[in-house]
């Protein structure tokens, strides 16, 4: 066995949580349940991998083998990744029946004949995706494994989601191989970035709970707006504003959970209205100015603003429009008007 | 009674009872906490600032976010002439002993200190505060 393959098996054993071994080993399957058997999954990680390694070893594990086991690993742990999300477009009208076989073909193939050196996994799941994994080498360099860009493209939608790595300059390639062998004319990327490659799916599949127009002529009885405290000395005396707050805030974000974004960036390229007394630029130029919200969970910080306290409700639609319009980075322009319907696209 | 603004609903008028202190939150990480008190502030009647006004100022433990400077809360100190407690939410002993003072100050308020009116009370801890 090569000991670049040993040496990589061994630093992805070492990700792994110890507890997840064993059951990400089964998933793999590349090793018998007779060797797994015989692994001690109560040892220290270094001693783990290096039982693993010399199992690998034994079967005579290859780079593809090495491959899917961190197909595995990013599978189960997609989060660890950043995600970008893009979508294609078909001229045509005709919905081609999609041929597995066909697509990985036709992608390898365009990959292959620009860059030699490159290896290419495939894995599918399920729900109709297909993860595809790329380690990228150069026309002199062999593939570097720890160089890894990922793609999981769901055949049944123009939707793909990419999390590439440092070389951004394989990109180009990289989505014409997908347009090629998806059969789509052209490929776009969207402004929605995340590390929950789950939330991202939420949005652009429109899986998470949206706002309905709902019209009551008295307010529902069911939902209570839940008592702070149950102490009777205590008295609100803005109850109606709070009810308000809470049914203005449901009928913005909805009642389930909201996806899971970590930044919000509205880069603004409008210009300073300042007092003309205070002359602070001498060229009417659009002032630059980049402006950034970032959070564990953005989305539902931003849906506890107003109940605490911290916000009017309702919010802005800038910060409200971000799933409905699946795009968490803005550019805002000069406009008469100011209305998400006129940010330009890239 | 709490408010999250003035003026109080007035549909409520009729239910509520005397007013005696007035204690003004201010989150020191929120500087929409600090307009919302300056602008509920106007709605004060003006015999309230003889000592039944105080200033509350939270979430001082958490110096790092502070997002309102000290120049606001002292002018604010000195502009209505009321005293300015700090304290820290989250700890419960700060939160304890908060609560404590602040119920020291409403029994002067509300004449319940015999010798001791809001007045007196509010000047004396205003000369200790200045250093």
């Amino acid at each position: 066995m090569d000991e670049t393959v040993a040496e990589y098996i061994r630093r992805t054993i070492l990700r792994i949580p110890r507890d997840e071994i064993k059951t990400m080993l089964h998933k793999w399957g590349f090793l018998s349940e007779m060797q797994l058997q015989n692994i001690n999954f109560h040892q220290i990680k270094e001693n783990i991998s290096q039982d693993v390694v010399q199992l690998c070893e034994e079967n005579s594990a290859d780079i593809k083998q090495a491959a899917v086991l961190d197909i595995i690993y990013n599978h189960i742990y997609p989060n660890k990744r950043v995600w970008s999300v893009y979508q294609m477009n078909k001229t045509g009208e005709e919905t081609d029946f999609f041929d597995l076989k066909d697509f990985k073909k036709k992608f390898k193939r365009l990959l292959r004949s620009a860059l030699k050196n490159v290896t290419i996994n495939f894995r599918e799941y399920e729900d109709n995706a297909i993860w595809i994994r790329i380690a990228w080498g150069t026309p002199y360099t062999k593939p570097n494994q720890y160089k890894t860009s990922y793609v999981v493209y769901h055949s049944q939608t123009p939707y793909v989601f990419i999390s590439a790595s440092v070389l951004k300059s394989n990109l180009p390639l990289l989505c014409q191989a997908l347009l090629v062998a998806s059969n789509y004319s052209d490929i776009r990327e969207m402004e929605l970035r995340s590390h929950s490659l789950n939330s991202l799916k939420d949005i652009v599949f429109k899986r998470y709970s949206q706002n309905f127009q709902t019209y009551y002529p008295t307010p529902l009885q069911e939902r209570n707006v839940t008592p702070e405290s149950a102490d009777i000395r205590i008295i609100q005396e803005n109850k109606n504003e709070r009810e308000r707050i809470q049914r203005v805030n449901r009928e913005v974000f909805g009642d389930g959970p909201q996806p899971k974004l970590e930044f919000a960036q509205y880069k603004l390229e409008t210009m300073f209205k300042s007092d003309p007394k205070m002359d602070v630029l001498d060229k009417r130029e659009p002032f630059r100015c980049l402006v950034k919200f970032s959070s564990p969970h953005l989305l539902e910080s931003l849906k506890y603003l107003a109940p605490a306290g911290m916000a009017d409700a309702p919010l802005s639609p800038l910060l409200t429009c971000i799933p409905r319009k699946a795009r968490n980075y803005f550019r805002i322009r000069e406009k008469k008007g100011f209305f998400p319907g006129s940010f330009v696209s890239p | 009674h709490i408010a999250t603004s003035l003026p109080l609903p007035s549909e409520r008028d009729h239910l509520r009872p005397r007013i005696d202190l007035i204690a003004f939150m201010i989150d020191i990480k929120s500087k929409y906490s600090l307009r919302n008190v300056e602008a509920s502030l106007a709605h004060v009647d003006a015999s309230f600032f003889l000592g039944k006004v105080c200033f509350l100022v939270t979430g001082v433990g958490r110096m790092n976010y502070c997002s309102v400077e000290m120049n606001a809360i002292w002018k604010l100190r000195d502009v209505y002439c009321s005293p300015v407690l700090f304290c820290e939410l989250e700890l419960e002993g700060v939160r304890v002993a908060t609560a404590q003072r602040l119920l020291r100050m409403l029994q002067i308020c509300a004449g319940h200190i015999p010798g001791v009116s809001a007045l007196f009370f509010s000047t004396l801890m205003r000369n200790s505060a200045d250093d």
